[in-house]
């Protein structure tokens, strides 16, 4: 993820033709994934950042039915984003969208991704430190963080979706706003700032505990693929969820099953 | 000259967005009848200024029937209506012209002119921003707030009506906020998603 974003004079890849419009500065390419490009540029305004998220057409595909697909994708994120946004669960916001162009405005968030906030912290403290909770490291701003995610991620099942795709890089820490800082002392660390979950590509409207058990088990496994130092402190995650609405106890439940087989529910029957 | 001329971000059609605001408009219902007459010489967004709230809403409803009518996807007759339908959260355009648009009663009045510059379907010279004014200022008999702002649209808002069209009513996330200024952030957020949303 270390790519330094491609300046747009010498686009890697061709441009969506939206942002070939003039703006005030070029559109910078800020992560490619499978199905779809991120560009930081501008909205309506010089000084309003947005993210475009872009979807390709598919040459592969038949183009009837790449439009389809990719409308059908596009507006459900949007849909997801919606309902997020009016029950307050955080998410960017929506500026606009073009469903048949193939790609969406969405509100720039500012600060690093929660990967890149948590690995400054570890990076910061000697290895044999973290390995326990009760090392005379003080590690409450990451007990607070794992905490923030916990009932983040409540919200965000309460309201009846499930991600589908959650990592650390999938959430983002919004920086505080001055006098907003909740831990005591005042001094800021790296782990400030509210958390906001970006990316519902792969998101999908579901009240099951399954869906959820699983969502959190996604999480889990990619929690400790990327930050194994800082593993032990996921049960704080769980905790803070557990505490956020009423069937959230009945969904820690069933992660230990999904545990027990993996993401890949038993198709038998 | 209390007209606001600007560009957009990204935008098609090298579109200049014209916008002037007015007080104690006398002839709304003689400009409400040349809409409906189809008047070629009244193709001009006549907005009621009670339901709008800021001038980035204006500029998100202009920026999407901009975009509308560069990639032919327009459901209106021409861009300046499709101004009016953008500001609406649902698809019905009979519902969007009367809520959004001018009606017989209204005083305060906010004028939306789009010119391309740079387009196919608009070759030649365009109108540039003194010619837009005098026309408007002829049209429309009223005093112009000079100069146009983002604080003259706010001043104007009612907030009832924009939270009964925008359906802000009993949303939880605005329920959960206390301090009132954020709180209008986030309406205005989601009023400017709302009409993003509309049609998906």
């Amino acid at each position: 993820m270390a790519a330094t974003p491609a300046a747009a004079s010498e686009p890697q890849f061709p441009l969506p033709s939206i942002l070939n419009n003039p703006a005030s500065a070029p559109p910078l390419l800020i992560a490619q994934g499978a199905e779809g490009r991120l560009y930081k540029t501008t909205y309506l305004v010089p000084d309003l950042a947005c993210a475009v998220k872009y979807r390709p057409p598919k040459p592969y595909r038949h183009p009837v039915l790449d439009v389809r697909l990719t409308k059908a994708r596009l507006s459900s994120e949007a849909k997801v984003l919606d309902r997020c946004a009016r029950d307050g669960v955080p998410v960017p916001a929506l500026y606009a969208i073009d469903a048949a162009g193939g790609w969406m405005a969405l509100e720039w968030i500012d600060g690093p991704p929660v990967r890149q906030g948590i690995n400054d912290w570890l990076g910061a403290r000697p290895e044999t430190d973290t390995t326990h909770a009760d090392e005379q490291v003080d590690q409450t701003p990451l007990v607070d963080l794992m905490r923030r995610i916990g009932t983040v991620m409540g919200a965000l099942h309460r309201t009846g979706v499930v991600h589908g795709d959650l990592t650390t890089s999938n959430m983002m820490l919004r920086p505080w706003k001055d006098g907003q800082g909740q831990n005591e002392g005042g001094e800021g660390t790296v782990l400030d700032g509210d958390v906001v979950l970006i990316d519902f590509g792969l998101a999908t409207q579901s009240q099951s505990d399954e869906d959820r058990a699983v969502d959190l088990y996604v999480l889990e496994r990619a929690f400790a693929s990327t930050h194994p130092r800082a593993e032990a402190y996921f049960e704080y995650v769980l905790k803070a969820y557990g505490k956020t609405f009423k069937k959230a106890p009945s969904v820690l439940v069933k992660l230990a099953d999904v545990r027990m087989r993996g993401r890949k529910r038993s198709m038998l029957g | 000259m209390a007209l606001k001329s600007t560009t957009l971000e990204n935008c098609p059609w090298g579109a200049l967005v014209h916008l002037a605001l007015f007080h104690d408009v006398t002839n709304a219902a003689f400009l409400h009848s040349q809409l409906l007459a189809r008047n070629p010489e009244y193709e001009y967004a006549f907005i009621d200024a009670s339901a709008i709230f800021s001038e980035l809403q204006l500029l998100s409803a202009a920026y999407r029937a901009i975009n509308a009518a560069a990639t032919s996807a327009l459901q209106t007759p021409n861009v300046h209506s499709e101004v009016i339908l953008s500001l609406s959260p649902n698809n019905n355009i009979a519902d969007a012209y009367r809520r959004w648009g001018i009606s017989p009663k209204t005083t305060s009045l906010i004028v939306i002119k789009i010119i391309f510059h740079d387009s196919p379907s608009f070759p030649g010279p365009q109108p540039s921003a003194p010619e837009v004014w005098s026309t408007i200022s002829r049209l429309v008999s009223g005093t112009p707030v000079d100069p146009f702002s983002d604080a003259a649209v706010r001043r104007e808002t009612d907030w009832a009506t924009v939270r009964k069209y925008y359906k802000l009513n009993g949303v939880p996330a605005l329920q959960a906020i206390a301090d009132d200024a954020a709180r209008q952030q986030k309406m205005e957020q989601l009023a400017i998603m709302g009409m993003a949303l509309r049609g998906l």
